[in-house]
Protein backbone atom coordinates (compact mmCIF):
# COMPACT_ATOMS: atom_id res chain seq x y z
CA UNK A 1 0.00 0.00 0.00
CA UNK A 2 2.85 2.36 0.89
CA UNK A 3 4.57 1.70 -2.42
CA UNK A 4 1.31 2.29 -4.25
CA UNK A 5 0.92 5.68 -2.53
CA UNK A 6 4.47 6.73 -3.42
CA UNK A 7 3.94 5.77 -7.01
CA UNK A 8 0.67 7.73 -7.07
CA UNK A 9 2.57 10.94 -6.35
CA UNK A 10 5.24 10.10 -8.93
CA UNK A 11 2.59 9.17 -11.50
CA UNK A 12 0.76 12.46 -11.01
CA UNK A 13 4.04 14.40 -11.16
CA UNK A 14 5.08 12.58 -14.34
CA UNK A 15 1.71 13.05 -16.03
CA UNK A 16 1.59 16.75 -15.14
CA UNK A 17 5.13 17.32 -16.39
CA UNK A 18 4.32 15.57 -19.67
CA UNK A 19 1.00 17.37 -20.16
CA UNK A 20 2.42 20.84 -19.45
CA UNK A 21 5.45 20.14 -21.67
CA UNK A 22 3.72 18.08 -24.32
CA UNK A 23 5.04 19.85 -27.44
CA UNK A 24 7.66 17.20 -28.21
CA UNK A 25 8.40 18.67 -31.66
CA UNK A 26 9.77 21.73 -29.88
CA UNK A 27 12.54 19.70 -28.27
CA UNK A 28 13.47 18.13 -31.59
CA UNK A 29 13.49 21.39 -33.57
CA UNK A 30 14.77 23.69 -30.81
CA UNK A 31 11.70 25.93 -31.11
CA UNK A 32 9.01 26.88 -28.63
CA UNK A 33 5.27 26.27 -28.94
CA UNK A 34 3.39 29.31 -30.24
CA UNK A 35 -0.22 28.16 -29.90
CA UNK A 36 -3.03 30.08 -28.20
CA UNK A 37 -3.04 27.79 -25.15
CA UNK A 38 -0.08 29.80 -23.92
CA UNK A 39 -2.31 32.55 -22.61
CA UNK A 40 -3.32 30.11 -19.86
CA UNK A 41 -1.12 29.86 -16.79
CA UNK A 42 -0.09 26.41 -15.60
CA UNK A 43 -0.08 25.74 -11.84
CA UNK A 44 3.63 24.92 -11.38
CA UNK A 45 6.92 26.66 -12.08
CA UNK A 46 7.23 25.74 -15.74
CA UNK A 47 9.17 28.11 -18.01
CA UNK A 48 7.22 29.23 -21.09
CA UNK A 49 10.46 29.21 -23.00
CA UNK A 50 10.76 25.47 -22.50
CA UNK A 51 10.42 24.02 -26.05
CA UNK A 52 7.70 21.67 -24.83
CA UNK A 53 5.67 24.15 -22.77
CA UNK A 54 2.05 24.50 -23.85
CA UNK A 55 1.09 26.99 -21.13
CA UNK A 56 2.64 29.92 -19.30
CA UNK A 57 4.59 30.09 -16.07
CA UNK A 58 2.60 32.15 -13.54
CA UNK A 59 5.70 33.87 -12.16
CA UNK A 60 7.04 34.74 -15.62
CA UNK A 61 3.59 35.95 -16.69
CA UNK A 62 3.20 38.10 -13.59
CA UNK A 63 6.51 39.83 -14.28
CA UNK A 64 5.62 40.23 -17.96
CA UNK A 65 2.40 42.10 -17.13
CA UNK A 66 3.84 44.13 -14.23
CA UNK A 67 6.93 45.00 -16.23
CA UNK A 68 4.95 46.05 -19.31
CA UNK A 69 3.93 49.58 -20.15
CA UNK A 70 0.18 49.18 -19.70
CA UNK A 71 -0.40 47.69 -16.25
CA UNK A 72 1.01 47.98 -12.75
CA UNK A 73 -1.25 45.24 -11.43
CA UNK A 74 -2.14 41.91 -12.98
CA UNK A 75 -5.68 40.78 -12.25
CA UNK A 76 -5.31 38.03 -14.80
CA UNK A 77 -2.22 36.25 -13.46
CA UNK A 78 -3.12 36.84 -9.81
CA UNK A 79 -6.54 35.36 -10.61
CA UNK A 80 -4.92 32.17 -11.88
CA UNK A 81 -2.58 31.93 -8.89
CA UNK A 82 -5.49 32.57 -6.50
CA UNK A 83 -7.56 29.93 -8.26
CA UNK A 84 -4.89 27.23 -7.98
CA UNK A 85 -4.09 28.40 -4.45
CA UNK A 86 -7.63 28.35 -3.11
CA UNK A 87 -8.39 25.00 -4.70
CA UNK A 88 -5.19 23.16 -3.80
CA UNK A 89 -2.80 25.30 -1.75
CA UNK A 90 0.73 23.87 -1.84
CA UNK A 91 -0.57 20.56 -3.19
CA UNK A 92 0.63 22.18 -6.42
CA UNK A 93 4.21 22.08 -5.06
CA UNK A 94 3.91 18.48 -3.95
CA UNK A 95 2.23 17.05 -7.03
CA UNK A 96 1.98 19.44 -9.97
CA UNK A 97 5.28 21.33 -10.21
CA UNK A 98 7.92 19.93 -12.61
CA UNK A 99 10.75 21.59 -10.70
CA UNK A 100 9.50 20.13 -7.44
CA UNK A 101 9.39 16.74 -9.18
CA UNK A 102 13.02 17.12 -10.25
CA UNK A 103 14.08 17.92 -6.68
CA UNK A 104 12.16 14.87 -5.41
CA UNK A 105 14.04 12.65 -7.87
CA UNK A 106 17.40 14.18 -6.97
CA UNK A 107 16.75 13.60 -3.28
CA UNK A 108 16.18 9.90 -4.06
CA UNK A 109 19.88 9.54 -4.89
CA UNK A 110 21.37 7.38 -2.20
CA UNK A 111 23.83 9.76 -0.55
CA UNK A 112 23.87 11.03 3.05
CA UNK A 113 21.10 13.55 3.79
CA UNK A 114 21.53 16.81 5.68
CA UNK A 115 19.05 18.29 8.12
CA UNK A 116 19.48 22.06 8.16
CA UNK A 117 19.79 23.35 11.76
CA UNK A 118 16.68 25.18 12.96
CA UNK A 119 18.50 28.48 13.55
CA UNK A 120 19.46 28.56 9.85
CA UNK A 121 16.37 26.86 8.44
CA UNK A 122 13.75 29.06 10.10
CA UNK A 123 14.96 32.49 8.93
CA UNK A 124 15.83 31.12 5.48
CA UNK A 125 12.18 30.08 4.99
CA UNK A 126 11.27 33.78 4.83
CA UNK A 127 13.63 34.32 1.89
CA UNK A 128 11.03 33.06 -0.59
CA UNK A 129 8.61 35.80 0.51
CA UNK A 130 11.30 38.43 0.01
CA UNK A 131 11.95 37.01 -3.47
CA UNK A 132 8.24 37.13 -4.27
CA UNK A 133 7.98 40.70 -3.10
CA UNK A 134 11.17 42.24 -4.49
CA UNK A 135 12.29 40.74 -7.85
CA UNK A 136 8.87 39.38 -8.84
CA UNK A 137 6.53 42.23 -7.85
CA UNK A 138 8.28 45.47 -6.84
CA UNK A 139 11.23 45.64 -9.23
CA UNK A 140 9.15 45.03 -12.41
CA UNK A 141 6.78 47.81 -11.29
CA UNK A 142 9.35 50.40 -10.23
CA UNK A 143 12.69 49.59 -11.87
CA UNK A 144 11.77 50.38 -15.46
CA UNK A 145 13.65 51.76 -18.44
CA UNK A 146 12.89 54.99 -20.31
CA UNK A 147 9.99 53.26 -22.11
CA UNK A 148 8.36 52.21 -18.84
CA UNK A 149 9.29 48.56 -19.32
CA UNK A 150 11.12 46.25 -16.93
CA UNK A 151 13.07 43.02 -17.17
CA UNK A 152 11.66 39.86 -15.58
CA UNK A 153 14.21 40.13 -12.78
CA UNK A 154 13.47 36.82 -11.07
CA UNK A 155 13.56 34.88 -14.36
CA UNK A 156 16.67 36.71 -15.48
CA UNK A 157 18.83 36.43 -12.37
CA UNK A 158 17.48 33.65 -10.20
CA UNK A 159 15.13 31.10 -11.80
CA UNK A 160 16.91 27.77 -12.36
CA UNK A 161 13.82 26.29 -14.02
CA UNK A 162 14.24 28.64 -16.98
CA UNK A 163 17.85 27.56 -17.44
CA UNK A 164 17.03 23.88 -17.18
CA UNK A 165 13.77 23.73 -19.11
CA UNK A 166 14.35 26.56 -21.59
CA UNK A 167 18.01 27.50 -21.77
CA UNK A 168 19.70 24.12 -22.08
CA UNK A 169 17.35 22.48 -24.65
CA UNK A 170 17.18 25.63 -26.80
CA UNK A 171 20.94 26.20 -26.76
CA UNK A 172 21.65 22.57 -27.68
CA UNK A 173 19.60 22.98 -30.86
CA UNK A 174 20.44 26.60 -31.78
CA UNK A 175 23.93 27.55 -32.94
CA UNK A 176 23.13 31.33 -33.13
CA UNK A 177 21.82 31.30 -29.56
CA UNK A 178 24.94 29.47 -28.35
CA UNK A 179 27.07 32.32 -29.67
CA UNK A 180 25.33 34.75 -27.33
CA UNK A 181 26.29 32.87 -24.16
CA UNK A 182 27.95 35.18 -21.67
CA UNK A 183 28.12 36.07 -18.00
CA UNK A 184 24.36 35.81 -17.41
CA UNK A 185 24.12 32.26 -18.71
CA UNK A 186 27.13 31.16 -16.68
CA UNK A 187 25.64 32.81 -13.59
CA UNK A 188 22.33 31.02 -14.13
CA UNK A 189 24.04 27.71 -14.82
CA UNK A 190 25.91 28.18 -11.55
CA UNK A 191 22.61 28.63 -9.68
CA UNK A 192 21.12 25.59 -11.42
CA UNK A 193 24.10 23.35 -10.65
CA UNK A 194 24.11 24.56 -7.04
CA UNK A 195 20.42 23.81 -6.57
CA UNK A 196 20.74 20.42 -8.24
CA UNK A 197 23.68 19.51 -6.01
CA UNK A 198 22.03 20.77 -2.82
CA UNK A 199 18.77 18.95 -3.68
CA UNK A 200 20.60 15.64 -3.40
CA UNK A 201 21.45 16.32 0.25
CA UNK A 202 18.64 18.63 1.41
CA UNK A 203 14.99 17.95 0.63
CA UNK A 204 13.56 20.49 -1.86
CA UNK A 205 15.83 23.46 -1.03
CA UNK A 206 14.36 25.56 -3.83
CA UNK A 207 10.78 25.03 -2.59
CA UNK A 208 11.73 25.67 1.04
CA UNK A 209 13.82 28.79 0.62
CA UNK A 210 13.56 30.36 -2.84
CA UNK A 211 10.41 29.64 -4.84
CA UNK A 212 8.15 32.72 -5.09
CA UNK A 213 5.30 30.61 -6.45
CA UNK A 214 5.43 28.31 -3.43
CA UNK A 215 5.48 31.44 -1.25
CA UNK A 216 2.30 32.63 -2.95
CA UNK A 217 0.52 29.28 -2.63
CA UNK A 218 1.59 28.97 1.01
CA UNK A 219 -0.65 31.94 1.83
CA UNK A 220 -3.63 29.83 0.75
CA UNK A 221 -2.75 26.63 2.63
CA UNK A 222 -5.14 27.36 5.49
CA UNK A 223 -7.97 28.47 3.21
CA UNK A 224 -7.73 26.01 0.33
CA UNK A 225 -10.45 23.48 -0.43
CA UNK A 226 -7.81 20.73 -0.31
CA UNK A 227 -6.85 20.26 3.34
CA UNK A 228 -4.89 17.93 5.58
CA UNK A 229 -6.50 16.80 8.82
CA UNK A 230 -5.32 15.16 12.05
CA UNK A 231 -8.02 13.33 13.98
CA UNK A 232 -7.23 13.96 17.64
CA UNK A 233 -9.34 11.01 18.74
CA UNK A 234 -7.13 8.62 16.77
CA UNK A 235 -3.78 10.41 17.27
CA UNK A 236 -1.69 8.93 20.09
CA UNK A 237 0.89 11.72 20.00
CA UNK A 238 3.77 9.49 18.90
CA UNK A 239 4.94 12.17 16.41
CA UNK A 240 6.03 9.58 13.85
CA UNK A 241 4.47 11.91 11.27
CA UNK A 242 6.66 14.84 12.32
CA UNK A 243 9.79 12.71 12.21
CA UNK A 244 8.82 11.64 8.68
CA UNK A 245 7.99 15.15 7.39
CA UNK A 246 10.82 16.42 5.20
CA UNK A 247 9.37 19.95 5.19
CA UNK A 248 9.66 20.02 9.02
CA UNK A 249 5.99 20.78 9.63
CA UNK A 250 4.68 20.55 13.22
CA UNK A 251 1.92 18.24 12.06
CA UNK A 252 0.16 17.61 15.37
CA UNK A 253 -0.09 21.36 16.02
CA UNK A 254 -0.50 22.92 12.58
CA UNK A 255 -0.88 20.38 9.81
CA UNK A 256 -1.96 22.99 7.26
CA UNK A 257 1.14 25.06 7.92
CA UNK A 258 2.43 27.36 5.17
CA UNK A 259 5.31 24.93 4.68
CA UNK A 260 3.19 21.82 4.04
CA UNK A 261 3.38 20.73 0.40
CA UNK A 262 0.72 18.02 0.94
CA UNK A 263 3.07 15.24 -0.18
CA UNK A 264 1.20 12.79 2.07
CA UNK A 265 4.27 11.23 3.71
CA UNK A 266 2.78 11.93 7.18
CA UNK A 267 -0.42 10.17 6.20
CA UNK A 268 1.51 7.07 5.19
CA UNK A 269 3.68 7.15 8.31
CA UNK A 270 0.85 7.47 10.84
CA UNK A 271 0.42 4.09 12.58
CA UNK A 272 -3.09 5.03 13.72
CA UNK A 273 -4.44 6.29 10.42
CA UNK A 274 -5.23 9.61 12.11
CA UNK A 275 -4.17 11.78 9.19
CA UNK A 276 -6.45 12.30 6.23
CA UNK A 277 -6.49 14.67 3.30
CA UNK A 278 -8.96 15.67 0.67
CA UNK A 279 -11.31 18.31 -0.64
CA UNK A 280 -13.43 19.86 2.10
CA UNK A 281 -16.43 21.78 0.84
CA UNK A 282 -17.79 22.71 4.26
CA UNK A 283 -16.09 23.71 7.50
CA UNK A 284 -12.41 23.99 8.22
CA UNK A 285 -10.05 21.29 9.28
CA UNK A 286 -6.61 20.91 10.76
CA UNK A 287 -6.54 19.25 14.13
CA UNK A 288 -10.10 18.01 14.74
CA UNK A 289 -12.27 15.22 16.02
CA UNK A 290 -13.94 12.67 13.75
CA UNK A 291 -17.20 13.42 11.92
CA UNK A 292 -16.96 17.19 12.27
CA UNK A 293 -16.68 17.93 8.59
CA UNK A 294 -17.97 17.20 5.15
CA UNK A 295 -15.08 15.46 3.50
CA UNK A 296 -14.74 14.22 -0.06
CA UNK A 297 -11.60 12.15 -0.44
CA UNK B 1 -14.79 28.06 17.33
CA UNK B 2 -17.75 27.59 15.02
CA UNK B 3 -17.58 31.29 14.11
CA UNK B 4 -13.91 30.98 13.11
CA UNK B 5 -14.76 27.97 10.96
CA UNK B 6 -17.54 29.87 9.23
CA UNK B 7 -15.23 32.83 8.62
CA UNK B 8 -12.63 30.57 7.04
CA UNK B 9 -15.31 28.92 4.93
CA UNK B 10 -16.54 32.31 3.75
CA UNK B 11 -12.99 33.40 2.94
CA UNK B 12 -12.48 30.21 0.94
CA UNK B 13 -15.53 30.81 -1.25
CA UNK B 14 -14.82 34.54 -1.49
CA UNK B 15 -11.30 33.78 -2.75
CA UNK B 16 -12.67 31.30 -5.28
CA UNK B 17 -15.18 33.79 -6.67
CA UNK B 18 -12.57 36.57 -6.61
CA UNK B 19 -10.12 34.45 -8.59
CA UNK B 20 -12.64 34.00 -11.41
CA UNK B 21 -13.49 37.71 -11.30
CA UNK B 22 -9.80 38.62 -11.41
CA UNK B 23 -9.22 36.43 -14.47
CA UNK B 24 -12.31 38.01 -16.13
CA UNK B 25 -11.19 41.56 -15.36
CA UNK B 26 -7.69 40.69 -16.58
CA UNK B 27 -9.11 39.49 -19.89
CA UNK B 28 -11.17 42.68 -20.25
CA UNK B 29 -7.98 44.70 -19.67
CA UNK B 30 -6.18 42.66 -22.31
CA UNK B 31 -3.65 41.18 -19.89
CA UNK B 32 -4.00 37.74 -21.42
CA UNK B 33 -2.62 39.15 -24.67
CA UNK B 34 0.45 40.47 -22.85
CA UNK B 35 1.00 36.99 -21.38
CA UNK B 36 0.46 35.31 -24.75
CA UNK B 37 2.84 37.69 -26.54
CA UNK B 38 5.55 37.05 -23.95
CA UNK B 39 5.01 33.29 -23.94
CA UNK B 40 5.09 32.66 -27.69
CA UNK B 41 8.45 34.35 -28.10
CA UNK B 42 11.65 32.94 -26.62
CA UNK B 43 12.33 34.88 -23.43
CA UNK B 44 16.06 35.47 -23.71
CA UNK B 45 16.34 36.74 -20.14
CA UNK B 46 14.56 33.63 -18.83
CA UNK B 47 16.96 31.26 -20.56
CA UNK B 48 19.97 33.34 -19.56
CA UNK B 49 21.17 34.90 -22.80
CA UNK B 50 19.27 38.20 -22.67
Amino acid sequence: MDKLKISEQRIIQTITTIITNGYIVGFMKGKIFTGNSKFICVPGLNCYSCPGAVGSCPIGSLQAVLGGRKHNFSFYVLGFIMLFGVLLGRFVCGFLCPFGFLQDLLHKIKLPKIKVPKRIDKPLRYLKYAILLIPVILLPIFLTNQYGMAQPYFCQWICPAGTLEGGIPLLIKNEPLRETIGFLFNWKMGILVLIIAVSIFIYRPFCKYICPLGAFYSLFNKFSFYQMNVDKLKCNGCKTCEKQCKMNVKITKDINSVECIRCGECKKACPKGAITSGVYLEGTVGVTKTNEHTFHQ
Amino acid sequence: MRKIELTKLNIRYALLISSFLFVGVGILRGEHLVVLKKAVNICLECIGVG
